[in-house]
């Protein structure tokens, strides 16, 4: 079965949660005791209408103050697809949870209220979709009842938004609009009445045609050595076995790698998935995979294909995106984890801070604050095996560890 | 020739995540009460590390009130994989005085498990914890981590929580904390019961349809029990039935069914309208029970 992480982005009182539970209870995937507990808390408030939201806000603080604070996970599936959607919060300073919602998604949904138009938050939740190359966007112009279901106001919003599509970095990325109503339901699952001028698909509709092979960033095969594995038994007395996880492309038997950092040359001998031994290792599968030659590799290392070398250097620049209360400042040393790869970080220059709502960069600054994205350059204490985060997600990225508080303080994209 | 692209992304998930465990702590252990949860956990850790064994052992925490096909299915299973089985017995933390027998007509042993839990996990220095919860349980849960830090209180903060970017699993943590790990996270329960068919992994028999003495409360099916409280005017009744869900006898509710094999259960699971843990007694107690629960370490 397909799975299809979709992160969702709004501001406060977007109708996000409301979104959800409306996909959730058109696709019929709320349980009966769901949605009776939602009959009963929408009546104990006096509202004459259901409450989607309460299917997602999930702890006793976010109840309490009618928002959402947390990523939480919703699941649901069509018979063609099983579907994940991050729900992450659209306030100011929780930029840090919606960097890690995209971080695993392909997919995304920007809300826009209909009576607010493009506002500074949507600047942000799309640059933040576009920095983390978020292959497929989806624009939701939400509570469209509240306009009149006009075509009017839907145009002038779809402008306002191609403007800032004209700014972004990775053009590639394919932007769909769609007008909706996330309480009424038109043009969630099914097509609006109230639309006839929208021709276009429902938004379930749209997520349904997706295409993995699409929506998934692809790059050259990388294989991060997780854990090696030897057994010491007697039928498998010399077994040393490289378990991990192929990124980037596949890797296939009588394949001719080198192993990183060593440089040592050798070729696969065995694939296995489990007690099954395989020709290809295709992407995002988590294998054992055995050499010809007996090699030194272990925890951290990787193997990738001769010919296709990362780059292999103990400095580079990236663009992060700063999520701790402390600040960072020039100079402060990290524990900066690459992959399964952990190595110390220094950083050597602030270059500039960027501003999220595309109106720019802020220059001349040595430290950063908590939600700020910035340009920065770091030394590290030994060399890591990258690629740049435009060619591979997975190898371009990293995340930053504090080495008191043992906290994941920041994610980085190597530029 | 074979390759691995028809393989379910959630298992590569799931093994890639046990791999993180063996190599990022020193004293993992693996949480296992004998439901369908944890005995795919099982699997997932048999395939992560073929041919070697699973370099961690198995832990039950036994409430001394479960079903017990679970305790037979249990012993039956760690036996022929050759694993350790730690038991730890929430009687023994009773007798100790540590916690209260609760009593009336919704007692339950299930909360005193954590007590019992928290001071194994100090008795055998566990670093890190690997446990069966899904996401898709319940919304508490929704919001639950991967690698979920606990202080050495065993307490969760939900509010302060490490974010968890790309695939990259941060178990960085202090002497005496440790780390509950939940490499299922991204299943739903019909993902869970079609891999147990496809896989053909056993479970215990409770989970097929039998004939059992029941009783009936708040419109659920209790199992008539020594360990379940039951009042005078409670008629025992004997019914077709299964259970969705495998916990303390006192805290899991049985469905009618007749579903009597994996494929009919699998069957029953895709039509069914009730959520897992509308089954769970525990949980009706208030909206916010699971929070509560978790705060104090529970599982």
């Amino acid at each position: 079965m397909e799975v299809l992480k979709i992160a969702t982005a709004g501001s406060v009182d977007d109708g996000k949660s409301t979104l959800i539970g409306r996909i959730l209870y058109d696709t019929k995937s709320l349980t009966t005791d769901k949605l009776e507990a939602i009959e009963k808390t929408s009546k104990q408030k006096g509202y004459d209408y259901l409450d989607f939201s309460l299917a997602t806000d999930g702890l006793v603080a976010e109840r309490e103050q009618g928002i959402t604070i947390d990523v939480a996970h919703i699941y649901f599936s069509t018979p063609y697809k099983s579907y994940i959607i991050a729900d992450t919060p659209g306030h100011v300073e929780y930029t840090r949870n919606m960097v890690t919602g995209a971080s695993t998604s392909q997919a995304a949904i920007i809300l826009i209220d209909a009576r607010k138009g493009v506002i500074e938050q949507t600047n942000r939740h799309f640059f933040i979709n576009n920095l983390l190359r978020i292959k497929d966007v989806i624009v939701a112009i939400n509570k469209m009842d509240l306009v009149d279901f006009s075509e009017e106001i839907y145009n002038s919003i779809k402008a306002d938004f191609e403007e800032l599509m004209s700014k972004r970095d990775y053009q590639e990325q394919n932007i769909t609009f769609i007008p909706v109503s996330a309480l009424k339901g038109d043009n969630v699952v099914n097509h609006s009445k109230n639309t006839p001028w929208y021709n276009g698909q429902t938004l379930l509709e749209h997520l349904e045609q997706l295409d993995r092979k699409d929506i998934y960033n692809t790059g050259t095969p990388r294989f991060p050595v997780q854990y090696v594995i030897r057994p010491k038994t007697e039928e498998f007395h010399d077994f040393r076995g490289f378990a991990g996880k192929v990124y980037g492309g596949e890797l296939k038997v009588g394949d001719e790698v080198v192993a990183l950092p060593s440089e040592t040359r050798s070729k696969i001998k065995d694939i296995y998935y489990y007690n099954e031994k395989c020709q290809t290792a295709s992407r995002r599968s988590s294998v054992t995979i055995t050499l010809e030659d007996e090699i030194n590799v272990s925890r951290g290392d990787m193997l990738v294909k001769i010919g296709d070398l990362p780059t292999i250097d103990k400095q580079f620049t990236a663009t992060i995106s700063w999520m701790d209360a402390k600040n960072l400042n020039a100079g402060n040393k990290y524990v900066l984890q690459h992959g399964v790869n952990k190595v110390l970080a220094r950083v050597e220059n602030i270059h500039h801070k960027i501003n999220p709502d595309y109106s720019g960069i802020e220059e001349d600054i040595d430290s950063l604050k908590i939600n700020d994205i910035a340009k920065v350059t770091f030394k590290l204490n030994k060399p890591i095996f990258f690629d740049a985060f435009k060619n591979h997600r997975t190898n371009g990225s990293f995340i930053l560890i504090d080495a008191q508080s043992n906290s994941t303080v920041g994610a980085g994209f190597i530029s | 020739m074979k390759d691995t692209s028809h393989i379910n992304p959630l298992e590569n998930e799931a093994i890639y995540i046990m791999r993180e465990v063996a190599a990022q702590f020193e004293k993992p252990v693996l949480l296992f009460s004998g439901g369908k949860d944890s005995i795919t956990l099982v699997r997932l850790a048999q395939k992560a590390f073929y041919p070697a064994k699973i370099p961690f052992p198995l832990m039950h925490i036994d409430t001394g009130h479960n079903f017990p096909e679970t305790i037979e299915f249990r012993d039956r299973l760690v036996e022929e994989l050759g694993l350790e089985l730690i038991v730890r017995n929430v009687q023994e933390s009773i007798d100790q005085g540590k916690v209260k027998e609760e009593t009336g007509r919704y007692s339950s042993r299930n909360a005193l498990q954590t007590t019992t839990l928290l001071d194994a996990i100090e008795e055998f220095k566990f670093d890190a914890c690997i446990g069966g919860a899904r996401r898709d349980e319940e919304k508490a849960r929704a919001k639950e981590r991967i690698f979920s830090v606990r202080d050495d209180f065993g307490q969760w903060d939900e509010k302060n929580q490490r974010p968890e970017l790309f695939d990259m699993l941060n178990g960085q943590i202090e002497l005496g904390q440790n780390v509950r790990v939940f490499p299922i996270s991204n299943w739903t329960e019909l993902d869970v019961w079609s891999y147990i068919e496809k896989e053909d992994i056993e479970i215990p028999s409770i989970y097929f349809a039998h004939k059992r003495k029941i009783f009936l409360r708040d419109g659920l099916i209790w199992s008539h029990s020594d360990f379940v409280y039951q009042e005078d005017h409670e008629e025992v009744l004997e019914e077709t039935v299964r259970f969705r869900t495998v916990g303390d006898m006192s805290c899991t509710a049985a469905v009618l069914s007749e579903a009597s094999d994996i494929a009919s259960v699998v069957q029953e699971i895709r039509e069914s309208s009730i959520s897992e843990r509308g089954a769970r007694i525990d949980d009706k107690r208030s909206e916010a029970a699971m929070e509560k629960r978790k705060q104090q370490g529970y599982f």
